[in-house]
């Protein structure tokens, strides 16, 4: 995990340097800043030495995870991304809540009754999902909500939040969550839908699942005790996976729906060329996907003897 | 071994009928066959892949998935009642109770995620509610298949057991509720030649111990001798010879018979090349 | 295993098996459809200047955001009329730009019309459109957006944007991670270790911010070929990396097999045995990959081009067209803004049951009854 991690940062960086400009030349546009100031902060961001100094000095730092100070905001880089990381980490976790209650129920069913009216509505309507653009279904989403009124438009607090108590900042939280759950949950029910039919109509056949109905089983035992069971373990991984990307890249709708994410402060430090925000950032991202894989693999142990007991 | 006509035999299949469907294809897996099994008997059903063996024994208690097969006709009499015509509850409280069944592939038989103990756990709570300390059970089956060390085995999860023993558990399985019919549908192909005779010699012993009668469905006819009283013989969904085994063996009527058993390579034989069978010979 | 067709149905046996997947093809009807639509889209954006009433890219400001024109058959005495016609509209509110029609002139909708020149396939100089109205009156078929441009014409001249992506992308994705996905699996050793970790570190970083700072690395202005070309760079360099290693898997698993040691014994040389025995059987994955993965392109674009570090105006794609329905304003009073996103939505759909299908027909674990 280190190697891949030092690879990241280096390839960042690189990206970085191949940028032409710096943070300073916005700065730079503005008259009120003279020249001298200009020059002091060159120093003070350490934007007068080589590429490879800058670097190994900030890896130095890193490695007692200072990861110094943004430039925009002044402070240190570690405190922002943690305000947002934790925005973030709600919008995720709720999105897949969302869509793993309803994709797994819908999956066994139309696993169940296969080929049926059901089934081939679900299927349709999982393959709109599927190709419903993010972007798009985000406009939508925020049509709806101006359009109705019923939901606030884009924001994870409302204006008085600060003054509300615990119950009602529960509340507001979650009047707030609504919209981006359904747009950020709603492309994930269909992939992970007709992933569980298709795992639970393979299992179907599995060999044991005709030993188990020739035990006596009822039908109801044979599909969730035994089929279930197994079809759900390339699942896991796939949990691990879709929560990772979650938490490393809903840009997009963030964007669009004003929500404070780890994505949207990414890609603004990125345009103001905020080097070590944007460093930390994707450093961060690229941990959260590293352990939600991790949380994957490990998962998959727990829930799959053949795994654990292989080594 | 001698027939009794005049009690009722344990199974009757009469002029039994499955063909499948998919789409327009048709194929009829069994194309009428009909044939008794006494209590207590053994009968080995013999025939190539795709002679419908294996379809019939899974439809006596029903387990073909219809779709896409369908039951076109005939009756299997188990006890005298039609088990085609059972409610699902009826069928559910025959298997694995009256009528057990072990299957080709061992490994995948077993449920790979639940520990051996549950699994014969599961059938002996299904079917005999009355026992009250059921590992003690689990390890008496398990030792009488043949497993050493039964209390440590039943532990394991499938894959750590071997090819053998995992067929040895499915057995134990099978066996759990004293069933009156054991239904063995290739038990030995996936195994090793010496585990094949250990297990077969295993099936002779719970026969004769427990009293059940076997239906033990092969391609092999070299393994029948020894362990079955009656063989009969399937191509192309039809029985095309019948008889006790000895008889079969020495005096095959049928020239599918003759060519089957011809191919069972033999100790000192002297033919340069293996024999096949002529499909152009073969008349049904 | 025995097939005993009863009645006189096709056998399947001594047919290749390409032809039963066409076969298969055939009889999935949904993804046919989507076939012959895409085929349809891709042949109308070819033709976009053609179709295109207006000139994409010229501004129209009195007509800023005038909502689609209504197509007429009936005068205003109740007569029909074979030829529709429009009116002209003028605006009504200024607050709320709604505009009305003015209908005291009809304008006959004529065909193959002349209207701005512009250059078809890229190289043939032409004047005719394939319909249009007399000027003053401008015929808005989906609105117009906020300098008047019409919204039909830019999404036309946009889709060749979007969807040409896609194929190009493809083009350069696939041959690549095929070559590097091939030598990786065949050779295994230090060039495989190298491979996979870089693409384990190209796929560790969450893709938007790859793409960002590829994108910045390019100068930030650049004339839109370029930036076309630098958009398809991009694109083809994050998806090469996961083909490539699902491509090794598949070589892996195929270099032991007996055909390919055979070729080995006979003394076949290496590359020759990697182009020519083993990636033909990653074919049917790479065919079905291939068709779910412009989408991805598409969507790509779209997300650059939204954000605006993509194609730029005055050049148009349907992500550029839906960056400005992001304001409220917009969405609350003018839907037809948002008409790429749909286009986009139903393209995606279709090369999604599209590659469905082709991997139903074309999967080798076919129904054999026993």
């Amino acid at each position: 995990m280190i190697p891949v991690l030092l690879g990241i940062s280096f390839l960042s960086f690189l990206l970085m340097e191949l940028a032409p400009g710096d943070y300073l030349d916005t700065l730079r546009l503005n008259p009120q800043i003279s020249a001298e100031q200009i020059d002091k902060m060159r120093v003070q961001f350490a934007l007068d030495r080589p590429w490879y100094v800058r670097y190994s000095h900030w890896l130095g730092n890193a490695a007692t995870l200072n990861f110094g100070e943004s430039f925009q905001y002044r402070v240190p880089v570690t405190q922002l991304i943690g305000d947002r990381l934790f925005n973030t980490f709600i919008v995720a976790f709720a999105s897949t809540l969302f869509s793993w209650s309803i994709a797994i129920p819908l999956g066994v069913l139309a696993a169940i009754y296969k080929d049926s009216i059901f089934d081939r509505i679900a299927g349709f309507l999982a393959f709109a999902a599927l190709s419903l653009p993010e972007l798009f279904l985000a406009l939508l989403a925020l049509w709806v909500a101006l359009a109705t009124g019923l939901f606030p438009v884009g924001g994870l607090y409302g204006v008085d939040y600060d003054y509300l108590s615990p119950v009602g900042k529960a509340l507001d939280l979650l009047h707030h969550l609504i919209l981006p759950t359904l747009v950020l949950g709603i492309g994930g029910i269909a992939s992970l839908m007709r992933l569980m039919r298709g795992n639970f109509i393979e299992t179907m056949r599995a060999e044991y699942v005709t030993s188990a109905k020739a035990k006596g089983l009822s039908d109801f035992a044979v599909y969730f005790k035994h089929v279930f069971r197994n079809a759900i373990n390339p699942l896991i991984t796939v949990f691990g996976y879709s929560l990772s990307g979650l938490l490393s890249g809903a840009f997009l709708v963030e964007n669009v729906m004003s929500l404070p994410g780890l994505g949207r402060l990414t890609v603004e430090a990125f345009f103001a060329k905020d080097y070590y925000l944007v460093m930390a950032s994707v450093i961060m991202a690229s941990v959260l996907l590293m352990v939600g894989n991790l949380l994957a693999d490990i998962l998959l142990a727990a829930v799959d003897p053949r795994i654990r007991y292989d080594k | 071994m001698s027939e009794q006509p005049a009690l009722e035999p344990l199974l009757d299949v009469r002029d039994l009928r499955i063909h499948f469907q998919d789409g327009d294809q048709i194929v009829k897996a069994v194309d009428g066959i009909s044939f008794q099994l006494a209590k207590g008997e053994t009968l080995a059903v013999v025939g190539e892949s795709g002679s419908g063996k294996s379809v019939t024994a899974l439809s006596i208690t029903k387990l073909i998935a219809t779709p896409p097969a369908i039951y076109s006709g005939g009756q299997i009499l188990f006890h005298g009642k039609d088990t085609l015509t059972m409610s699902p509850s009826e069928l559910r409280s025959i298997r694995g109770r009256k009528i057990s069944y072990i299957f080709q592939e061992p490994s995948s038989s077993l449920n790979p995620v639940f520990k051996i103990r549950s699994q014969i756990a599961e059938v002996l709570q299904l079917h005999r509610p009355d026992i009250k300390d059921i590992d003690r059970e689990i390890i008496r089956l398990l030792e009488l298949v043949g497993i050493k060390d039964p209390a440590l085995r039943f532990h394991d999860y499938p894959h750590q057991l071997s090819g053998g023993m995992q067929q040895r558990v499915m057995i134990a399985m099978a066996l759990a509720c004293h069933p009156d019919l054991l239904v063995a549908d290739e038990p030995t192909t996936a195994l090793d030649v010496t585990i094949q005779a250990q297990i077969l010699e295993l099936l002779r012993d719970l026969k004769k111990e427990i009293g059940m009668a076997i239906i033990l469905i092969t391609h092999n006819f070299s393994i029948i001798s020894g362990i079955a009283d009656k063989v009969a013989v399937m191509f192309r969904g039809k029985i095309v010879e019948f008889g006790p085994t000895a008889e079969v063996i020495k005096n095959p009527q049928h020239p599918y018979t003759q060519a089957l058993i011809e191919c069972v390579p033999r100790m000192g034989a002297r033919a340069k090349r293996l024999k096949t069978i002529d499909y152009s010979k073969v008349n049904v | 295993m025995i097939n005993n067709p009863v009645q006189g149905e096709k056998s399947i046996e001594g047919r290749h098996p390409w032809l039963l997947s066409f076969d298969k093809l055939r009889s999935n009807r949904v993804a046919l459809f989507c076939l012959y639509f895409l085929a349809v889209i891709y042949v109308l954006v070819l033709l976009a200047p053609f179709l295109a009433p207006y000139d994409y890219r010229k501004n129209f400001l009195d007509k800023s955001f005038q909502s689609p024109t209504r197509i007429h058959f009936f005068t205003t005495e109740g007569k029909f009329l074979f030829r529709p016609f429009i009116y002209d509209y003028q605006m009504a509110d200024r607050i709320t730009t709604r505009y009305e029609e003015d209908k005291t002139k009809m304008y006959p909708i004529r065909f193959f019309v002349e209207g701005n020149e512009y250059k078809l396939f890229g190289f043939i100089p032409m004047k005719t459109h394939f319909f249009g109205v007399e000027a003053p009156a401008r015929i808005y078929l989906l609105g117009a957006d906020q300098y008047g441009r019409d919204v039909f014409s830019r999404l036309l001249m946009g889709g060749q944007i979007s969807l040409s992506i896609g194929l190009i992308g493809c083009l350069i994705t696939f041959p690549l991670g095929l070559l590097v996905g091939g030598i990786s699996g065949y050779y295994g050793g230090i060039w495989d270790t190298i491979i996979m970790r870089s693409s384990e570190v190209l796929m560790s970083v969450p893709g938007l911010y790859l793409i960002l700072s590829l994108r910045s690395s390019f100068p930030q202005n650049m004339s839109s070929t370029q930036v076309y070309l630098m958009i398809v760079v991009i694109l083809s360099f994050i998806g090469w990396a996961g083909f490539s290693r699902v491509i090794r898997g598949m070589v892996l698993s195929e270099r032991e097999k007996p055909y390919v040691v055979a070729a080995r014994a006979l003394g076949q040389k290496d590359l020759v045995i990697i182009i020519r025995h083993i990636l033909p059987s990653t074919l049917s994955y790479c065919i079905v990959a291939a068709t779910l993965s412009i989408p991805g392109y598409i969507l790509g674009e779209a997300a650059l081009s939204f954000i605006g570090v993509g194609i730029q105006d005055p050049d148009t794609s349907w992500g550029l067209m839906l960056a400005q329905a992001q304001s409220h304003r917009v969405l609350t009073s003018f839907w037809w803004i948002l008409s790429p996103g749909f286009v986009i939505f139903v393209v995606v759909l279709a090369f999604n049951f599209l590659g469905d299908g082709l991997r139903d027909a074309l999967d080798p674990k076919m129904k054999v009854i026993k």
